[in-house]
């Protein structure tokens, strides 16, 4: 099965349909095999026993975006990296090629260093 | 057509390991964690030392009544499960185990499978929210804010290894191990391994999972065959973080006495006993302890790791 480069990823494939069927197996043997005693009360959210409040779904207030800003520019930088880090070592690369990283990683750790600062690498 | 069979066998017998491996790791648990706490487990099932106890919790839980809420989004309830769950096993083809010893061998392997394991959070944000129960959502909100914090530092760490291999190919990069790496990439290994352990919310990083805040988070309403699931995937998930760390940074299949797949399952072992060792003796982090250890700690040491990776490697 190693027909080039992506002939690997056939057998990928198939991983990823063997284990739909494995799931959609348990969960048919799972439908013949359960009972079914419906009654209203178990079909009610659980909320440790006392009858639901409101709804599950609200709007609320995501102070959480910082931290996902940062995590999205890591997170590129983070795929920038894998192919540099195959190749950094190589002939014609070396010394400039570190540099260079460092100078980019550079760049976002003085972001994180200037969230940091600021305050708000806190959780509201 | 032999290929086409040699294939077949070792998707097969990953598929087997995915769900026998797991098991093992949930017994020991079960056992270790009551050894430490001065209590002998489950004694019963099976009868030496209650051995079959999780077989026959599957058994019982594939014969449970399966109760969808009213309120939930159940298609999206339904699957969630799966989605959760079926990444560790496609990751778990690409990891090698021994000297050509893999579901199946990728160029890009450590990508391939970081990539993957990423995507069972998916699993969990769908539970929470197609719950429609407020401890749902607060549970699947802070596995998802839980991810965006270590996957960083879990990726950092390994791009290290990477560096210093020169390759994103499993057994390169076993092969290009030399035991002075586990000093020299100790820090990159404790951060992958804490990170690892903080994607899986294994405890003390298992605020989106607290019993005792939020019932039990995004898995609240589950029953039955799909809790089932759930569970597995979370012991899918050490398993594979244990192999993963075994096979990056100590050595995989390198041992004293000649090279062997047991070096990997051993050093695998020793790493699925620490994860029960820490659940047992840490208690849980705060959201903003979680977030502060994440950012201020593991990201800067990663980094750091990645310079000396850099100096070392071109120096040598």
């Amino acid at each position: 099965m190693d027909d080039g480069y992506m002939g690997g990823y056939a057998v990928v494939a198939a991983a990823v349909a063997l284990g739909v069927v494995f799931v959609a197996t348990g969960l048919l043997a799972n439908r013949l095999l359960r009972p079914v005693v419906a009654s209203a009360e178990k079909y009610t959210t659980y909320e440790c026993g006392l009858d639901p409040v409101g709804d599950g779904w609200a709007q609320t207030h995501i102070r959480y975006y910082v931290f996902a800003y940062l995590y999205v520019i890591f997170a590129v930088d983070a795929v920038y990296l894998f192919p540099w880090a195959t190749v950094f070592d190589a002939d014609g690369y070396g010394v400039v090629t570190l540099v260079e990283m460092v100078i980019f990683i550079g760049f976002l750790a003085t972001g994180i260093g200037y969230a940091w600062r600021r305050g708000v690498l806190r959780w509201v | 057509m032999t290929d086409l069979l040699e294939a077949a066998m070792r998707l097969m017998v990953v598929f087997v390991a995915f769900l026998t491996l797991p098991l093992l790791v949930g017994q020991l648990e079960h056992k270790v964690m009551a050894h430490m706490q001065a209590r002998v487990g489950p004694m019963y099932a099976g009868g030496f030392h209650g051995w079959a106890q999780l077989i026959a919790d599957g058994v019982k839980f594939s014969q449970k009544e399966a109760i969808v809420p009213d309120a939930a989004d159940r298609i999206i309830f339904g699957l969630a499960p799966a989605l959760a769950l079926l990444p560790y096993f496609i990751a778990m083809v690409a990891i090698p185990i021994g000297p050509g010893l893999a579901g199946q061998e990728l160029d890009a392997g450590v990508f391939f499978v970081l990539a993957v394991m990423g995507v069972g959070v998916i699993g969990t944000l769908m539970a929470g929210w197609a719950s429609a129960n407020k401890y749902s959502v607060l549970g699947a909100v802070r596995q998802v804010s839980q991810l965006m914090a270590y996957e960083l530092p879990f990726v950092l760490a390994a791009v290290s290894i990477v560096m210093a291999a020169g390759s994103l190919g499993f057994t390169d990069i076993v092969d290009a191990w030399q035991p002075w790496w586990l000093i020299w990439q100790l820090p990159a290994g404790v951060v992958f391994f804490v990170a690892g352990l903080a994607e899986l919310n294994r405890p003390p990083f298992d605020m989106p999972v607290a019993d005792a805040e939020i019932i039990f988070g995004p898995y609240t309403e589950y029953t039955g065959l799909r809790f089932a699931l759930f569970l597995l995937a979370e012991y899918a998930g050490i398993v594979l973080l244990c192999l993963l760390t075994s096979v990056l940074f100590l050595g995989g299949w390198n041992g004293p006495f000649g090279d062997s797949w047991l070096w990997t399952f051993a050093k695998a072992g020793v790493l699925a006993f620490v994860v029960i060792w820490l659940r047992v003796s840490y208690p849980r982090l705060r959201a903003d302890q979680l977030q502060k250890l994440a950012w201020q700690v593991l990201i800067p040491v990663a980094l750091a790791q990645l310079l000396l990776t850099g100096v070392v490697v071109l120096a040598w």
